[in-house]
């Protein structure tokens, strides 16, 4: 992306065309080119959210489960209401802020976990598939073929009704969203390594299998595989929280993003807020992360897709 | 006494797929065609050839890295498979390789000290860390490398530099083997003899021993105690370096020795140009295989294909040779 | 193309084998199947018959096998709510389904091709930028968020819209356009990167270059050929047309599949939700079998060999 440079801010005299401010000028520019400034944004929302993640306990004003039934379906601040709740209460009086907060660290986890867990699941297949290749490799394909073939979200709701649903089930069901991209990158990605030297040449020191993949062609492949992730932790928390939403995924009284909006829908003419501040963090979080993922891929990776 | 290596009759051929017709056509392609020789405890076979004649196939075969098609390796009299098991693992620590090219050799997102490192981890896991550290220090000094370079990403050295990594690496558990495939073609001439010289200073201080590979016939001459000239996945030569390069008796050799710019030489001797490429290896022609090129080929080399004959510890594939007129040279020596 | 054809619905089938093998596993995981498939509150001597039926008493691939036969049979257990059979309940669902879907796709086409069509020809154009922003945000805004957001809108501010509800065609309008909204994001996202990739290829270049109008090029050459990949894309989105559904119909209490599912799920009326998933998993398979033989059909090879020979 290339950023104009406004003509109004040319120097109007050839005697201020002096270098300094001519470099410091072009200085200003290639940090927006090194870093734009809706990635800025989206790295600053980002560490809002993990601050927020890390800090909950003590950041939220409020219990998040506290009912205060003198103080029900107060306004957000900027919509009538007071300080005492910037974010407005909801019908049984609780601070939507401090929900807020709870629910984005819940969902943050989940979505976290869960990627860790299709990381190593696909990281794993991928490498499994790559290093023993025929039969092997021919049935992981076709599980992922399979599993690319279904739409993840029926699958989990059949997961779901078979199993119930807990905390932890729910946290792995969504840990094997996106696997199967995650292991058709990594098997590639080893496979061209193997064909490097630098795979072939630790073999032949008397390196183990395990050895090689973990130590050598893991890390070198590591940049491309945190774009990946990078880009399907959006997805999974527009999952986890559709799930939520739908009432299927975290039950109450455990709150997360999805879940305040599907109770916040049943506010939608008398408190809107209630649901909007839910849907506020879903949309700018996964926005932000999306933008970071998309640019960090056109830096790092372009041939990634 | 027997042999450190034994290598008989070895071959490896591989299908290939030729686009031809409708559907193509499936061929084998005879990359090593029945090669056998052995190397003493200590001592250097320095391999020459063409490209693709079949060096890298044949160092690759000896290590094991490869499935034979045919034939056996024997190392220290245990045969050498290529089934990558614990044992194989292990049989690595008494030998190594040396590859053209250092810069894929090496992980480029490891500091080579601990590349260098690596084989004390795979092999002596109970070693501690300050020892190996120290060991790897050493093996740095002893290839050369000064010590600021130790934290050093591969990509942050010179092509010698790095060939000079990865030997310190092959030799870091004392090998009895050493294969060295091309290790200095892809470096700049000027490294080139530097680089060899310490081959050879290593060698004599650890005294391995070593396949040696390579196009050039000066370089397998300063390297080798015995040398093999390789034609079409075939040993069509084999001697003393000096026999064989100074009176080379297969027409092959002839040619290639011929072929070297040397000024003394210049003036003496014809040069001997070879006509046309070598054919592939997938349709070796019958009988003696470089008889479509052979300046003095005859009718009996298009169907009796030449044995390897040695006379006096200098082995030669050519019916004209070994028909008398080679014996008579000899006897001249 | 014969093989290529016997390929694919080898492939095919194997994957409907594995979705079917996948819901006897997690039947099995899930409990005696008896009592899930006809419900705790079944006579005894129904579970005597079932058990006789379906021959629990035999080694699991037995089982397995009689599973198979029962499921190609349309032996598909009662649903748990009324006792109906499970199929039955699913099958009257489906014309609302489709009521919303397929309109939805044709807004999902009808937004998404030329967008995407359009901001690959204007590359790096603020058209280009303008698209592709609101193509991320069709990726980022939940279809929760979405359809809520327009029924505050449309039916809470304005009132033009019923928030919920199926009794009239208006009720049927903001599902169909969140659906619509969602789904074009993603085709005019997939349409933009095929484009771009065709009109890199030399073919395009030589033909533009030969003096051939670019409109032409673009018409007669371009999009042609990126219409193959997006045809994936669209197989996809057709496959998955229910599960597209199960989020929107929930949001505006649109009684289709998709509503029922969830409603299954949170009751694990195991029968039905059987029946949903095997209907998806069938979809899923027909549609990219469908894409698989147009492939073969608009192979992009003659089209090449047709452009070089009619120039
Ligand atoms: N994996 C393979 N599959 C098919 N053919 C191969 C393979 N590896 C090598 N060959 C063929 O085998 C023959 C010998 O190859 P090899 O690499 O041993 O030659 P070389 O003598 O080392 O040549 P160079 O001096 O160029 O390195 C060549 O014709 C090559 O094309
Ligand atoms: S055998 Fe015949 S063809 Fe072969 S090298 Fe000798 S003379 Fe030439
Ligand atoms: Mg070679």
């Amino acid at each position: 992306m290339t950023i104009d440079t406004t003509p109004g801010l040319e120097p109007a005299s050839p005697a201020h065309a002096s270098g300094s401010v001519f470099t410091s000028k072009s200085r200003v520019g290639a940090f927006f080119e090194a870093w734009p400034p809706l990635v800025l944004i989206a790295l600053f929302w980002i560490g809002l959210i993990a601050v927020v993640v890390v800090g909950a306990k003590w950041i939220a004003p409020y219990d998040f489960m506290a009912l205060d039934l003198r103080a029900r379906l107060i306004p957000p601040v900027f919509m009538g209401g007071s300080w005492l709740h910037p974010l407005g209460t909801d019908e049984l009086g609780r601070d939507v802020l401090s929900r807020l907060i709870v629910s984005i660290r819940i969902s943050m986890v989940i979505a976290f976990l869960s990627t860790l867990i299709a990381a190593i699941v696909g990281v794993s297949l991928g490498f499994l598939a790559a290093y023993f290749r025929g039969r092997v490799e021919q049935v992981i394909l076709m599980l992922i073929d399979a599993q690319a073939a279904m739409p993840f979200m029926i699958i989990a709701l059949a997961v779901l009704a078979f199993l119930g649903s807990s905390l932890f089930l729910f946290t792995v069901l969504m840990g094997f969203y996106g696997w199967e991209r995650i292991a058709r990158i990594s098997r590639g990605l080893a496979i061209s390594a193997n064909e490097r030297g630098y795979a072939t040449a630790v073999r032949d020191l008397g390196a183990t299998p395990f050895r090689i993949y973990s130590r050598h062609i893991l890390p070198n492949i590591a940049s491309t595989l945190i774009v990946s992730l990078t880009l399907n932790f959006p997805e999974v928390i527009l999952l986890e929280s559709g799930l939520s939403f739908l009432g299927l995924g975290v039950q109450p009284p455990m709150t997360s993003l999805g879940n305040m909006v599907g109770y916040g829908r049943d506010y939608i003419q008398s408190a809107p807020w209630i649901m909007l501040a839910p849907s506020a963090a879903i949309v700018v979080t996964t926005l932000s992360i999306s933008i970071l993922g998309d640019w960090m891929r056109d830096k790092f990776d372009p041939t990634l897709d | 006494m027997s042999a450190l290596l034994q290598v008989k009759d070895l071959k490896r051929h591989y299908e290939v797929h030729i686009p031809e017709g409708l559907f193509g056509r499936k061929a084998s392609l005879k990359a090593v065609d029945g090669v056998s020789f052995a190397i003493e405890k200590g001592r250097t076979l320095g391999l020459v050839g063409e490209s693709g004649c079949g060096k890298s196939t044949t160092a690759k075969l000896v290590l094991g890295l490869i499935p034979a098609t045919a034939g056996t390796v024997e190392f220290a009299g245990t045969r050498v498979t290529a089934r990558h098991d614990a044992q194989w693992r292990a049989m690595r620590r008494r030998m190594q390789m040396i590859y053209q090219d250092p810069l894929g050799a090496l992980d480029r997102r490891l500091p080579v000290i601990t590349q260098i490192a690596e084989p004390f981890e795979i092999h002596h896991p109970e070693m501690p860390a300050a020892e190996r550290t120290e060991r790897s220090a050493l093996l740095m000094e002893s290839v050369g490398l000064r010590p600021d370079m130790a934290m050093r990403y591969p990509h942050e050295l010179s092509g010698g530099q790095r060939q000079r990594v990865v030997i310190a690496r092959a030799l870091a558990l004392d090998p009895d083997l050493l294969v060295c495939d091309e290790p200095v073609s892809a470096l700049d001439v000027s490294i080139q003899a530097q680089v060899l010289n310490l081959l050879d200073d290593l060698r004599e201080r650890t005294g391995f021993a070593a396949l040696f590979i390579s196009h050039d016939l000066k370089v397998v001459r300063q390297m080798s105690d015995q040398v093999a000239v390789m034609y079409l996945g075939r040993i069509v030569e084999s001697g003393l370096p000096e026999e064989v390069f100074r009176h080379p008796q297969h027409p092959y050799t002839k040619a290639l020795v011929s072929a070297i710019p040397t000024p003394a030489r210049r003036g003496k001797r014809e040069r001997i140009v070879l006509e046309g490429d070598p054919p592939s290896p997938v349709d070796v022609p019958s009988g003696c295989s470089f008889h479509t090129r052979c300046p003095i080929a005859q009718a009996s080399c298009r169907t009796v294909a030449p044995q390897l004959i040695e006379s006096g510890g200098h082995a030669v594939a050519c019916h004209l040779v070994n028909a008398g007129a080679a014996p008579a040279v000899q006897a001249a020596e | 193309m014969v093989q290529y054809l016997l390929m694919k619905i080898f492939r095919a089938l194997v994957t409907v084998t594995l979705i079917v093998s996948a819901a006897f596993v997690v039947l099995r995981l899930s409990g005696d199947p008896a009592i899930i498939i006809l419900g705790p509150e079944a006579p005894p001597e129904a579970f005597e018959a079932f058990r006789r039926n379906w021959g629990l008493d035999q080694p699991i691939w037995v089982q397995y096998f009689k599973y198979f036969a029962a499921v190609f049979q349309g032996d598909l257990g009662n649903s748990m709510r009324d006792g109906r059979s499970a199929l039955v309940v699913v099958g009257e669902r489906i014309p609302l389904t489709l009521a919303i879907t397929l309109p939805a796709l044709f807004i999902k086409l009808a937004i998404g091709l030329p967008a995407g069509v359009m901001a690959a020809l204007y590359r790096n154009t603020w058209v280009d930028r303008l698209i592709m922003m609101l193509s991320v945000a069709g990726f980022t805004v939940p279809s929760f968020v979405l359809g809520l957001v327009l029924a505050m809108i449309f039916a809470v501010w304005l009132g033009w819209l019923p928030s919920g509800g199926s009794d009239t065609w208006a009720h049927a309008v903001l599902p169909t356009v969140t659906m619509g909204l969602v789904g074009a994001a993603v085709i005019a996202r997939f349409t933009r990167s095929a484009m771009l990739e065709v009109l890199g290829q030399p073919y395009i270049r030589t033909a533009s270059a030969k003096g051939l109008l670019w409109r032409d090029v673009v018409r007669s050459h371009a999009l042609p050929n990126a219409a193959i990949p997006t045809l994936t894309i669209i197989g996809f989105l057709v496959g998955s047309l229910v599960a597209g559904a199960v989020v929107v119909e929930s949001v505006f209490s649109w009684p289709g599949v998709g509503r029922l599912l969830v409603n299954a799920v949170a009751n694990r009326d195991l029968a039905v939700v059987q029946v949903i998933l095997l209907l998806v998993g069938l979809t899923m398979v027909g549609a990219n079998l469908a894409v698989d033989i147009l492939y073969g059909i608009v192979d992009p090879r003659l089209r090449i060999k047709r452009l070089q020979a009619g120039s």
